[in-house]
């Protein structure tokens, strides 16, 4: 019988079958930022156990709240500061240097096809994209990552959703998740591996890969998978080139990670994206989504852009293309956020960061703060945000707050008009 | 091991996420404690308000995907700080499930008919649950009314409550 992706991964990584249902798993990466690594970090130093598996394989981050913005979040910071010093993590990117992790962590190379990697966060579930297995976990997860290298995980369980047809011009991969999440729900994928297959994968760069796993843990899946190909390989390409003659024997290795054309899926959907247009959700729920047309008019307070789910150069693009020359509403705030200092620079050389200036937007620094209500764009009660993250939960973005998740075009598009608004890249 | 009982408070609404059951402000605590007073604090639902709900209680019974979104585990925790040691629910989302197990905590789940039942027959009553672990029984008890539920915890999950805990049990076996 054939192999999913998932499966594949856990052959090559199993270290102990513990219970017939049980996979321990040796990882290749573990992932650290502030939020939930101080409280692992003391719990393994008050039970005498303040070691790392493996100094090289750990990567750590400050990045949810960041410059610190109070003594807590300066405690935090300077907890996982201290650690990995002390253990010579290497790989640890302080303020000036860091970036949202799910983006910086990828453009580090960090992630390779056939990897397993945890973080002590729901939307590692991003690094998918690589061809990897790569779930978000909580705090003692990560401790017992970072002591051993292992994890425990349920026998995968995959389901594929096959992405046909042809994206209409102003439609994104964020329009392609929305609407996926919107038909299968958020429990819709709750304890599976979601593959991404088909035509409209094959064709989308990196980012757009990223953002379209970054929300499977939206609709509960366990992370999103992409299949390694040429353009996963280009992507990787000056972290990966000692290891290979040329990149298409790169890509001929990373066939190792596609699945079996006999593997077996839970369930397979097919998702016509031909039929998807501009969407946004409603109410307090990621599966909550309608057409931004039938919410058009819904008056905003801030707009943010930014998040690992978009906050990546070509989000940053598609947002100016809709700015460029143009002032927003006077009665919006708008915020963007390039998610590394790699991509600041680069928006900077590109001059996209002057059309957000000029357009009176606010530019940060990397950080997840404005996403989760942290810092740097907290929603006062009863304000309305067009956000391009990834939760419109109760209170997500500040208490009382409402956030309606969209593209970076729909919410430059937004904020010009003070209100939610389809771009005009959209000829719908 | 742990115990798993006492005086339940009903959550009738599901997808409860762990924004909810606690906000991201908090989590620049990094003591378990801290955590204690903000539990559910934007947690919407008619009828509950959680400085005078919470107090006493030490059961959930709520409905589908609970706990889903955020990997917080300080979502367990913010229950555990409360004397919350057990949640019985239709479902539950993956990480927050795991989290409980690690942290040495019980997440049973019943199937959609029994959690109806239980929110007909007792949401109304003070009511007490215990899981008894070794036999894998709840016995739920108000005013009168009693009875005993088997509930279904795999081996591993199992291994996971008695060591206290998935850092306890790899230490031990990794």
């Amino acid at each position: 019988m054939g192999k999913t992706v998932a499966e594949k991964i856990f052959d090559t990584h199993v270290v102990d079958r513990p219970a017939a249902d049980v996979w321990i798993l040796r990882l290749d990466a573990v992932f650290c930022h502030e939020i939930t690594t101080p409280t692992a970090i003391l719990d393994l130093m008050r039970k005498g156990r303040d070691r790392v598996f493996d100094p090289s394989k750990i990567k750590a981050v400050i990045d949810h709240v960041t410059p610190a913005k109070d003594s807590n979040t300066a405690l935090q910071g300077k907890i996982l500061r201290d650690w990995a010093r002390r253990h010579r993590i290497t790989d640890f990117f302080d303020v000036g240097r860091n970036g949202v992790c799910h983006v910086l962590f990828p453009e580090q190379g960090f992630v390779r096809p056939g990897y397993t990697v945890i973080m002590g966060d729901s939307h590692t579930c991003t690094d998918g994209a690589f061809g990897a297995f790569t779930p978000g976990v909580g705090t003692t997860d990560l401790a017992v990552g970072i002591l051993k290298g292992v994890g425990a995980f349920r026998t995968p369980r995959t389901m594929k959703i096959r992405l046909v047809g042809q994206l209409r011009p102003g439609v994104f991969a964020k329009d392609v998740i929305l609407s996926i999440i919107g038909r299968i729900g958020m429990n819709g994928a709750t304890h599976r591996i979601v593959e991404f297959d088909g035509p409209v994968v094959a064709a989308m760069n990196m980012d757009a890969r990223m953002t379209l796993c970054n929300m499977t843990v939206e609709a509960g899946g366990t992370c999103g998978i992409c299949y390694p190909d040429e353009i996963t390989a280009d992507y990787l390409w000056e972290f990966i080139r000692d290891g290979y003659p040329d990149r298409a024997a790169a890509v001929t290795a990373f066939r190792r990670w596609w699945p079996d054309p006999d593997a077996v899926y839970e369930e397979v959907v097919v998702h016509d994206v031909s039929e998807v247009e501009p969407v946004t959700t409603f109410g307090w729920k990621p599966d909550n989504v309608k057409p931004v047309r039938e919410m058009q008019g819904t008056p905003i307070e801030q707009v943010f852009i930014g998040s690992c789910t978009n906050g990546r150069l070509d989000d940053l693009r598609s947002a100016a293309r809709v700015l460029k020359g143009r002032k927003i509403h006077p009665h919006v705030r708008a915020i963007v956020c390039p998610t590394t200092t790699q991509i600041y620079a680069q928006a900077l050389a590109e001059g996209l960061i002057q059309i957000f200036l000029d357009a009176g937007f606010c530019v940060t620094n990397p950080t997840c703060g404005p996403c989760l209500g942290m810092s740097t764009g907290v929603l006062a009660e009863g304000e309305v945000c067009a956000s391009t993250s990834n939760r419109n939960f109760n209170g997500r973005m500040g208490r009382g707050g409402m956030v309606h998740l969209m593209s970076p075009a729909t919410a430059a598009a937004s904020a010009l008009a003070g209100h939610i608004q389809n771009s005009e890249l959209f000829n719908g | 091991m742990k115990s798993f009982g006492g005086s339940v408070l009903f959550l009738n609404r599901p997808d409860i996420n762990t924004d909810e059951i606690i906000p991201a402000k908090y989590l620049t605590e990094i003591e378990r404690e801290a955590l204690k007073p903000y539990l559910f604090e934007d947690l919407k639902l008619d009828g509950f308000a959680p400085h005078r709900d919470i107090p006493g209680r030490e059961v959930i019974i709520s409905r589908a995907n609970f706990g889903c979104g955020s990997s917080r585990e300080h979502a367990p925790w913010a229950l555990e700080a409360n004397g919350i040691r057990l949640v019985i629910a239709e479902s539950f989302a993956r990480i927050f499930r795991q989290n409980m197990f690690n942290c040495g905590l019980l997440a049973v789940e019943l199937p959609a008919e029994t959690i109806d039942r239980l929110f007909t027959e007792f949401a109304h009553r003070a009511t007490v649950a215990t899981a008894d672990v070794a036999r894998s029984v709840l016995a739920i008890r108000a005013d009168g009314r009693a009875e005993e539920i088997l509930f279904t915890l795999a081996e591993f999950d199992r291994a996971l409550v008695e060591a206290g805990g998935w850092l306890e049990y790899a230490d031990t076996n990794y």
